[in-house]
């Protein structure tokens, strides 16, 4: 295997329908909307029963974790480092648990879509494990435990990261 | 309607998603308070949440749509910090004014105090920049680098790497920066640059070198550094195939003390993963993911269980000391962990427990994935090898996975499994045949469907009821697609060639078939018709049993040429090459990987891929049609100055000796390269091609032609004293500068064999019966032999099949267990196109006598093979 800081092919959160909450995809595993929304029933399909926390499906390593309502995946290789794969799910879920104040169930998420938009662009950047502290993430997005009063930068950072989507939708 | 619904009702009804029911257009149309004056943020925010929520989804947006977006969003970007150039710059087209103001803006951003903002503004600036943007940049990314805010670095990091596929040049100036980042006390920054670095220097194997030394000798903080220092180590040695005694090994073993879990697994998979290690180098790798096999974390036990797995199918012995770990995991609540030490139980556990752990998998086999099915058929199918007698409780249990659901691989896996289990053990052959007869009745595969009549085919003939596998083929010609209606008019024409009671009735189904609608079917159906109705065993043999031999794609080119050219000469079967039989390599799995996504190409042999090189150099292109190529012979020592190896070519009257030559001197350039030959018999060199010029560690090719006698076809072996002769023009090591003059050298290489083994491609006559009795017993000759020095008949059987380079047919490379006498048949075809077959008797006593018979199509060919038994 070619040594590379790309780790991770994918991060997704379903909910209990198994329907996508939130879905990113690094690389081209899963070219289109269809093929990826078919590999998320597939993956739900053979998780949502049992809390196992990995699998190997479709030839992909998924580590996940369940909570309430939500389902956490994060998808490499079948050669990678499962315990890296392992990180990036930890701190994902931590760094939600923190800023919801342990709230982690969809509605709580859906009323902070934007703060997990910036806490996932924060952990992986483009399939590179960006940061695997949670303290940090939460720091970084700006969205602390107490209640911090919107700011301009908030509203920057969250247009950034839709201009970067709106750019590739250009692209394609 | 319900998408006008703002987000606070929608969640005030409990329960529901409050984007559920976004349009994308009512979105879009909020999008427009982007524009007024003054911006309010929150709602802002929330807007621009919604259109990532909708991208997030799959909603495509159509260019027109998203330049809106875009430049909605630019204004409000501007709105942030209002700045009349941009005004000014509204003149220009939208495209370009969008890129030039985000471009600003980021620029803005990620020069700016908030540290916060100045990561994510880097990341976002990279994304958008080409490469002449990025010039402009380029001082900002350098210092961005080795900020102090790690988030600073570790994005500026980061995106550099996304950017070296693109601007490499560019960003390979930055080595330094990266440098420097890689000693800062920030895992993540440490990590970043140690990946970026590699990168930038991966061609490079002494810049790699150096790395590794500063890095494993310092020491790092990272637990993902050591992990990436670990895959380097391992990539480093398996290219130099460093033994493990170098200090890179001693590296990865130290790795299994670390503190991180992360890292020691990482070092064990390393070590595993190493081609050639021993029991012993294993051992202490081996320990540690027996400790990880009782972790309370799911991940961990996963990971340690399945590359245990991995380990079971080399060194089964060295997992033995787990198999009370692995026991324990049987019922793992993460059913793909119990599967895992199963089936690494079956490879490593006693020929007793087998009973057991099949009943145990067997309760579980529907919860589990496709890619565990397939592991458990893997591991079924090694153990069937491993304990042949086990063989009725395997196929019994494969019979029932087989009328399970499951997709392609798994059923592939399966049918593959069950024909290594018929061909291993003759005695399960009718309940084999008849379990896989039952599958095609209802098997959506047409890829499984026309494998198993093709062994329908070979093996139903001679099994003792014939008559009862005509019903399942004949089904299929009814009620298949084209091609296995095809496959399965192949296969009743075996029937009847080889049962002279079933003839007749073959030939009415035949008949059918010749009123089918697709042509192949047809064509099929009346040629066969025609071949057996003239009731003749050589006919049947050569068109039925055994069909034609050789190579497709050289069958095509040579058609080809024959219609560029006409001629009065009709076409000759044996100015075609010949087919190179694939060697079948010991199944290495990789226990479950993504391979089903791979498309399966027909790939080109390698000798196609000679042929086609040779017929590129001029001097080569009278010799005809390329018969053989050998393998490769190292022709100098491991680790000397030049590393030459040689390919022995075999044409009908000629040979091409090609030399790959690599010059692993960094200080100096060859030019003019050949390599002189001195042959020992009436061989005669003909012709020299040098290789123009040898640089450091790029490899080159030089060729001798050389004529084969013409006057002795006897002459079949030959040594040849190999000098190789060049211009030496020494250089600078680092910028590969040559001096203007050189001196001639030479370099003395080994000998050189040409041996039997050279003029005979190998041939597998699927039928070796049907072809023997085809050739017929016209040139037939017969010798005895002792073969003192030989002590057990698989080493006899080796040694012939290495020494005359020939196929062996219907498995009898393979002798069966407490035997001590067998009979070895092979086939080949001699250099001109003679067919050639050898009968050896074996028998052991003291040491191993043989008694060979050769068959051929000419005389010349038995003697010699004869003579050089002898």
């Amino acid at each position: 295997m070619e040594p590379s800081l790309y780790t991770v092919k994918a991060v997704l959160i379903l909910d209990n329908d198994g329907d996508r909450l939130y879905a990113k995809y690094y690389d081209d595993t899963y070219p289109t909307v269809k093929e990826q929304k078919a590999f998320e029933k597939n993956i739900f399909n053979k998780t949502h029963r049992t809390d196992s926390e990995i699998a190997l499906l479709e030839g992909l390593t998924v580590v996940y974790k369940s909570n309430i309502d939500l389902f956490f995946y994060v998808i490499g290789s079948s050669h990678e480092n499962e315990l890296m794969l392992m990180a990036v799910l930890n701190c994902l879920f931590d760094s939600l648990s923190q800023m919801l104040r342990k709230n982690v169930e969809r509605r709580a998420l859906l009323e902070n879509m934007e703060g997990l938009f910036l806490a996932v662009d924060e952990i992986v950047d483009g399939g590179v494990i960006l940061e695997s502290d949670p303290q940090q993430v939460v720091h970084r997005v700006a969205l602390r435990g107490d209640d911090v009063p919107l700011t301009e930068q908030t509203v920057t950072q969250v247009l950034q990261s839709a201009k970067e989507q709106i750019k590739w939708s250009l692209l394609r | 309607q319900h998408n006008m619904l703002d987000s606070s009702d929608a969640i005030a009804r409990s329960g529901s998603n409050p984007f559920q029911h976004l349009e994308k257009s009512a979105v879009l149309q909020e999008a427009r308070i982007f524009n007024e004056t003054p911006i309010n943020p929150r709602r802002c925010l929330h807007i621009l949440t919604k259109i990532i929520y909708l991208l997030n989804q799959g909603e495509h947006f159509g260019t027109t749509e998203a330049t809106e977006a875009f430049f909605a969003m630019t204004r409000l970007f501007q709105s942030n910090d209002v700045s009349c150039h941009l005004l000014i710059k509204s003149v220009l087209t939208v495209s370009l004014l969008n890129s030039f103001m985000v471009f600003y803006s980021l620029t803005k951003d990620m020069t700016g105090k908030e540290d916060v903002y100045r990561g994510p503004a880097i990341r976002a600036l990279c994304r958008i920049t080409d490469t002449t943007m990025l010039q402009a940049i380029e001082r900002y990314m350098k210092q961005a680098i080795v900020d102090k805010v790690p988030s600073v670095s570790s994005s500026a990091l980061v995106s550099s790497l996304h950017m070296v596929k693109m601007s490499y040049d560019v960003v390979k100036r930055w080595v330094n920066e990266a440098q420097e980042a890689a000693s800062s006390d920030n895992i993540m920054v440490q990590y970043h640059a140690l990946g970026l670095l590699y990168h930038l220097r991966k061609n490079d194997r002494l810049a790699v070198t150096k790395m590794l030394n500063k890095f494993t000798k310092s020491g790092l903080k990272s637990p993902f550094a050591y992990c990436m220092l670990i895959r380097i180590a391992s990539k480093l040695l398996d290219e130099t195939e460093g033994g493990h005694d170098s200090p890179l090994f001693d590296f990865i073993e130290s790795c299994l003390r670390n503190k991180n879990e992360m890292v020691v697994y990482e070092a064990a998979s390393a070590i595993v993963h190493m081609p050639n290690c021993t029991a012993r180098e294993l051992a202490p790798a081996v320990s540690v993911l027996q400790l990880f096999c009782s972790s309370p974390k799911a991940a961990l036990r996963y990971a340690a269980v399945r590359t245990l797995n991995k380990v079971a199918m080399k060194h089964p012995s060295a997992v033995t000391a787990c198999n009370l770990d692995l026991e324990n995991l049987i019922t793992d609540s993460n059913r793909s962990i119990a599967t895992l030490a199963i089936t690494t139980l079956l490879k490593t556990g006693s020929e007793s427990s087998v009973d057991r752990l099949m009943k145990q998998i067997s309760s579980f086999v529907s919860e589990i994935s496709d890619e565990f099915k397939v592991v458990v058929v893997q591991a079924i199918s090694a153990l069937c090898q491993k304990y042949p007698r086990k063989h009725s409780v395997m196929m019994n249990f494969l019979s029932n996975m087989l009328r399970d659901d499951g997709g392609f691989e798994y059923k592939r896996a399966i049918v593959d499994c069950i024909i290594s289990i018929i061909e291993e053990n003759p005695e399960s052959k009718e309940t084999g045949l008849a379990h896989l007869c039952e599958f095609i009745e209802d098997c959506e595969h047409t890829v499984l469907a026309t494998k198993i009549l093709h062994l329908l085919g070979k093996e139903g003939p001679r099994t003792p009821q014939p008559s009862k596998y005509i019903r399942f083929i004949f089904n299929r010609v009814v009620l298949e697609s084209e091609a296995v209606r095809a496959a399965a008019v192949s296969a009743l024409a075996k029937f009847g060639a080889q049962n002279d009671d079933l003839l007749p009735s073959v030939l009415v189904l035949m008949q059918r078939c010749m009123m089918d609608s697709d042509d192949e079917v047809r064509d099929r159906a009346t040629f066969y018709m025609n071949v057996l109705q003239q009731k003749q065993k050589a006919l049947n043999a050569a068109y039925i049993f055994n069909g034609l031999s050789v190579s497709i794609p050289g069958l095509e080119k040579s058609l080809h040429q024959y219609t560029l050219e006409p001629s009065e000469k009709p076409f000759d079967m044996k100015s075609v090459p010949l087919a190179t039989t694939p060697i079948t390599e010991p199944k290495t799995e990789i226990a479950p990987v993504a391979t089903s996504k791979l498309p399966e190409k027909l790939a080109r042999s390698r000798q196609d891929i000679y042929q086609e090189q040779l017929a590129a150099i001029p001097e080569f292109q009278s010799l005809g049609p390329l018969f053989k190529s050998s393998e490769p012979v190292q022709l100098t020592e491991a680790e000397t100055e030049y590393v030459v190896r040689c390919v022995k070519h075999t044409f009908a009257r000629h040979m091409v000796f090609q030399f790959d030559c690599t010059n692993t001197l960094n200080d100096q350039l060859l030019q003019k390269v050949v390599v002189q030959m001195e042959p020992s018999e009436a061989y005669e060199v003909i012709h020299y091609i040098p290789a123009p010029s040898l640089p450091y560690s790029q490899p080159g090719s030089c060729y001798s032609l050389v004529r084969l006698p013409d006057d002795d076809p006897t002459a079949v072996s030959c040594t040849f004293s190999c000098t190789m002769k060049y211009l030496v023009r020494d250089c600078d090591p680092n910028t590969g500068e040559p001096d203007d003059d050189g001196y001639d050298d030479e370099y003395v290489l080994e000998d050189l064999e040409v041996t039997v083994a050279d003029h005979i491609q190998k041939i597998l006559k699927p039928n070796f019966g049907a072809a023997w009795d085809e050739v017929g017993d016209e040139f037939e000759k017969e010798e005895t032999f002792a073969l003192a020095s030989v002590r057990t008949l698989d080493e006899a059987v080796g040694n012939i099949i290495s020494f005359l380079g020939m196929q062996p047919c219907e498995r009898s490379d393979k002798v069966p267990e407490n035997k001590n006498s067998h009979v070895l048949f092979l086939a080949g075809v001699f250099r001109g196109g003679h067919d050639v077959l050898v009968r050896a008797r074996l028998a052991l006593a003291d040491g191993v006598t043989m008694q060979v018979t050769v068959r051929s199509s000419e005389e010349t060919v038995v003697d010699v093979i004869l003579a050089s038994v002898g």
